[in-house]
């Protein structure tokens, strides 16, 4: 089990003769992903390295059956993109397009809930997820994460950041710690998928035995977690919140990133957390080891 | 990017937004000339991006073009909160009957845009949300949908907005609205809204703050940018591309990622340093890149070691690698580096590193995040 995504997930990369696409779609097929096939219109008919393109992800489901897209294509492009896969039934879409305007992401964002209810969208400018040994979409470098154990304990993780959810993948594999699945939620305003849509699916999957949680500052998605974690997740869990020593009223990269009105605090994130029983680590190396400790109970 | 009042003004009328007549002036003659062409009474604004301006004497009442002169003269150059005026709005000044407050933001958490209106203006709109919370409409807004001008009404009404003004505001709504969309506004806020005993409705202060993402399809928004009060170096890092903001510690931070640089900066905080910036070379940088944020590093004088916190996902290893081989062949780097390199082809970088021949009092590698950082500090506290 793993959760949006499992072996049998078929892929299509849309942009797959871009730089991006290539480059991270024949890794995704080389880690032993589905990548059954590429879109990118006016080039339907060839191939990269033996995956055929469409021109279209119309014809690219109807010819490969794909259930999942990976979108890496630019910012102009992105919406029309998604809206493409979902129009054509694909039912999970990641989108590890980074520099949306947010007025798009937000429109984009609403007429999936209205006109594709069905379609989960990861991202954008997210590192995508990956299951270990069955399914990586995205550009998580596979051979960071170590693979789950048949018999558990298992850890999901759940992360705003691309760079941080590779911190915390390899943190667990120093521990030696298998993981479930990893999925990357992206660092914009609007992400398709939140922390609190992950901490449902990992509290339902029953090959995740704990879940470490990587949030940053600005916005509120911590403290909605810590509010859904205390109602609904009884599986063990840490936490890591970066940010602590960035100056408000600065935008910390992520268009999402920012302390204002002295809201989205790293320190009131952590605050929350805590109060919803989540051990809060100050650096990702002490989540890590948080976790550990906490494996070592669940064995 | 925050604009001015002026700029916000200028960006508001172009959506049809009513504001007062007036110009931006730079020195004691252009202010007067604005000052007559907008007809006396005039208000001689400080163009800063702080609040309080009119406590700190920045804001000021003229009647004639010796009263312009003289306030013109006492404001420009006038430092508030640090922030020093260089430029005036001159306007003609407004008579005010009532003072509202309207604003349009994203809403993160309903992922809708949202929509704030209060018939009690003119103030810290926080004190009234403090005081008076139900002072406050808070109305969320499809994005899909959008906004009517029937619903903006409804609004106003429920804001208790008087009934003579209700039309008036309505269409400032709406107004404001396409402005905060089509115009890609992180913020659009107007506060005070007036009502004018003419019966007029009209935006009497401007807070505008645009997405950067949205910059490409605004090539407008470049005059914007030549105003914007950066220092030197983030001057210097906007023209590579680069995610750069100033600090004032001496560990120069290069991170890929902006989640990663923010931990890199709480991570050196923990052992005892403090970081000179943040720096996201972003995803998928290549050795250009990596050049060009180790020029920004260097160019900053407090520098007294440089971090470099490498996990790569997009960011491919080796790219990094030859980026520092071939910025320390181009530049004379003051500080030391420190480098932590993992992910996408890390080992190939740091064979590439490790065969540069580059001696370790220059550049040191470290296995983790914790161990790069302890090392950082280290030097650049002089250990």
């Amino acid at each position: 089990m793993a959760i949006f995504v499992n072996e049998n997930t078929k892929v299509i990369v849309q942009g797959l003769t871009g730089g991006q696409g290539k480059f991270h779609g024949l890794r995704n097929r080389a880690y032993g992903t589905k990548v059954v096939g590429g879109v990118t219109p006016g080039k339907g008919g060839q191939d990269v390295e033996g995956i055929p393109v469409y021109d279209s992800v119309a014809d690219a489901v109807k010819a490969t059956g794909a259930d999942a897209s990976f979108i890496a294509v630019p910012p102009k492009a992105a919406s029309a993109a998604i809206l493409e896969a979902a129009a054509a039934g694909v039912k999970f879409i990641v989108c590890i397009t980074e520099g949306i305007p947010a007025q798009d992401e937000a429109k984009t964002f609403n007429t999936l809930l209205r006109d594709y209810p069905g379609v989960r969208l990861l991202g954008p400018n997210c590192p995508g997820i990956i299951s270990p040994g069955k399914c990586n979409i995205g550009i998580t470098a596979g051979e960071i994460a170590a693979l789950p154990s048949a018999k558990g304990p298992n850890v999901g993780i759940v992360s705003r950041s691309g760079t941080l959810t590779y911190q915390a993948l390899y943190e667990l594999k120093q521990q030696g710690i298998g993981v479930s699945t990893c999925v990357g939620i992206g660092g914009d305003p609007v992400p398709g998928t939140s922390f609190v849509d992950c901490l449902a699916e990992f509290q339902k999957d029953p090959e995740t035995h704990a879940i470490i949680m990587i949030g940053e500052i600005g916005g509120s998605a911590e403290e909605e977690a810590a509010e859904f974690i205390k109602a609904n997740v009884t599986k063990p869990m840490s936490a890591y919140i970066a940010g602590v020593t960035a100056p408000a009223g600065k935008k910390m990269g992520h268009a999402g990133a920012i302390v204002s009105g002295g809201k989205g605090t790293a320190q009131g994130k952590m605050d929350a957390l805590r109060a919803a029983g989540v051990k809060v680590g100050l650096n990702p190396t002490e989540a890590g080891s948080l976790m550990a400790d906490i494996v070592k109970g669940l064995k | 990017m925050d604009l001015f009042e002026y700029q916000g003004k200028q960006y508001f009328a172009k959506f049809g937004i009513p504001v007062s007549a007036g110009g931006a002036a730079d020195t004691v003659d252009e202010a007067v000339k604005v000052a007559d062409a907008a007809k006396y009474p005039v208000v001689v604004k400080a163009q800063v991006q702080v609040g309080g301006r009119g406590k700190a004497g920045g804001i000021k009442l003229a009647n004639n073009a010796d009263e312009v002169r003289l306030h013109a003269g006492n404001i420009l150059g006038m430092d508030i909160k640090g922030h020093v005026v260089k430029r005036l709005w001159v306007e003609h000044a407004s008579d005010i009957a009532e003072e509202y407050y309207a604003s349009f933001t994203l809403d993160r958490a309903a992922k809708k845009h949202l929509l704030m209106l209060s018939a009690q203006g003119g103030v810290d709109i926080e004190e009234v949300a403090a005081k008076d919370p139900d002072a406050i409409v808070k109305l969320h807004i499809n994005p899909v949908e959008g906004l009517s001008e029937a619903v903006a009404k409804k609004a106003a009404t429920d804001a208790k907005i008087p009934a003579k003004a209700l039309d008036g505001v309505a269409k400032i709504l709406v107004s404001l609205y396409r402005c905060f969309t089509e115009g890609d506004c992180d913020l659009a806020e107007i506060n005070p809204l007036i009502l004018k005993p003419t019966g007029e409705v009209h935006a009497l202060d401007a807070k505008v703050s645009l997405d950067n993402n949205a910059s490409y399809r605004h090539p407008e928004w470049d005059e914007y940018r030549a105003t914007e009060e950066l220092d030197e170096r983030e001057q210097l890092a906007r023209e590579s591309d680069l995610q750069y903001i100033g600090l004032s510690g001496t560990v120069g931070i290069i991170a890929n990622g902006a989640g990663l640089a923010m931990s890199t900066l709480d991570v050196v905080n923990q052992v005892g340093g403090s970081a000179a910036n943040f720096l996201d070379i972003g995803g998928g940088a290549n050795a250009d890149q990596m050049a060009a944020a180790l020029g920004v590093i260097n160019f900053d004088q407090n520098v007294k070691s440089i971090f470099i916190n490498i996990f790569g996902g997009i960011t491919r290893g080796e790219e990094v690698a030859k980026g520092i081989v071939e910025a320390m062949s181009r530049v004379d780097l003051r500080a030391p580096i420190v480098i932590r390199l993992d992910g996408t082809n890390a080992e190939e970088g740091r064979e590439i590193l490790a065969k540069a021949g580059i001696p370790e009092s220059k550049l040191q590698s470290k296995p983790t995040m914790l161990e790069a950082a302890r090392a950082a500090v280290a030097i650049a506290n002089g250990k």
